[in-house]
């Protein structure tokens, strides 16, 4: 099990980037109002058959060529399984892939968030072909950020340079401070 | 969150930036994100790359990720592409990540207690 949330995050967007997705959605929402967190990650990579869905949390399904075991998923499913929630998977060849995960955000076994800031970061910074969109809410407070704004206007420059990796940590760490989550 | 105008000063910045060195990489460092990975600690690896490359100005440096390399029990994996020579080291910490730079990725010398495998071009 991974310590944090934000880890199994990353996980889940490595997946979407073996699909070969160009765009990656990730949706974190903590609905404190109602003690619901839920998690949607949505791609357009390459999609699952509904074979392969329903056997998705089975940790002996995997698409992996070195090894028979893939955890992820079966990670999720077993957070979302204590914490009184639930792992849903949509998945449509050649489409894409949606996965939401909910859980009950005051739940004790619930992990930590975890250091998201990094990961995004890491994320859009290590794939810069790749267009990320990702928004977190807070209740009524919402951060995003969209790669696809970023590149419109930065044009040539990659988000790799080193510039823009200063200002896409400075953007998601002043972000998730106005929403109050600055220390996690 | 950043503004249309800051993002067209950042663009202009890193174009005068990039006028003022070569095109070409000096080194490619690439973590492997697999489950095993991230669980292994690769995330924190890879800050800690980005952190080091960021203090010590390395414009030149590329760092990249790929995907489970096999050798799960290994992770953290981290390949340094150099001078056509690929050094693949394992269970790399943060303080790890710090010497690869400092020692390979600078001056070229392979650390050596923390090499899993390596591949000559």
């Amino acid at each position: 099990m991974m310590p944090e949330l934000s880890l199994n995050i990353l996980d889940l967007a490595e997946n979407s980037i073996s699909a070969q997705a160009n765009f990656v959605e990730i949706i974190l929402d903590e609905n404190i109002k109602d003690d619901i967190l839920s998690l949607v990650i949505r791609d357009n990579g390459k999609g699952m058959g509904d074979e392969f869905v329903k056997q998705i949390t089975n940790p002996f399904i995997t698409t992996r060529k070195t090894r028979k075991v893939g955890l992820g998923i079966p990670f999720v499913k077993q957070i979302t399984d204590l914490c009184e929630g639930e792992l849903v998977i949509t998945s449509e060849p050649g489409q894409g892939t949606e996965l939401k995960a909910s859980m009950k955000h005051s739940h004790i076994d619930r992990p930590p968030i975890g250091d998201i800031v990094s990961v995004i970061h890491t994320l859009i910074v290590l794939n810069p072909h790749i267009d990320f969109l990702f928004i977190y809410k807070v209740d009524n407070n919402i951060y995003s950020i969209d790669t696809r704004e970023w590149k419109a206007i930065l044009d040539v420059v990659p988000l790799n340079d080193m510039n823009v990796q200063k200002a896409l940590k400075v953007d998601l760490l002043s972000g998730l401070k106005k929403i109050g989550r600055s220390l996690i | 969150m950043t503004t249309l105008d800051e993002l067209r000063k950042l663009k202009e910045k890193a174009l005068d930036d990039l006028k003022t060195r070569e095109g070409k990489a000096s080194a490619k460092i690439t973590v492997g994100m697999g489950t095993c990975g991230i669980a292994a600690g690769a995330r924190e690896v890879t800050t800690a790359f980005m952190e080091e490359i960021q203090k010590r100005n390395l414009k030149d440096i590329i760092v990249a990720q790929s995907g489970c390399m096999g050798f799960c029990e290994q992770e953290p994996l981290v390949e340094v592409e150099k001078d056509g020579q690929k050094i693949i080291y394992k269970k790399v910490t943060v303080e790890g990540a710090k010497k690869i730079v400092a020692e390979h990725v600078i001056n070229g010398n392979v650390v050596g207690d923390m090499v899993f495998a390596s591949e000559e071009k």
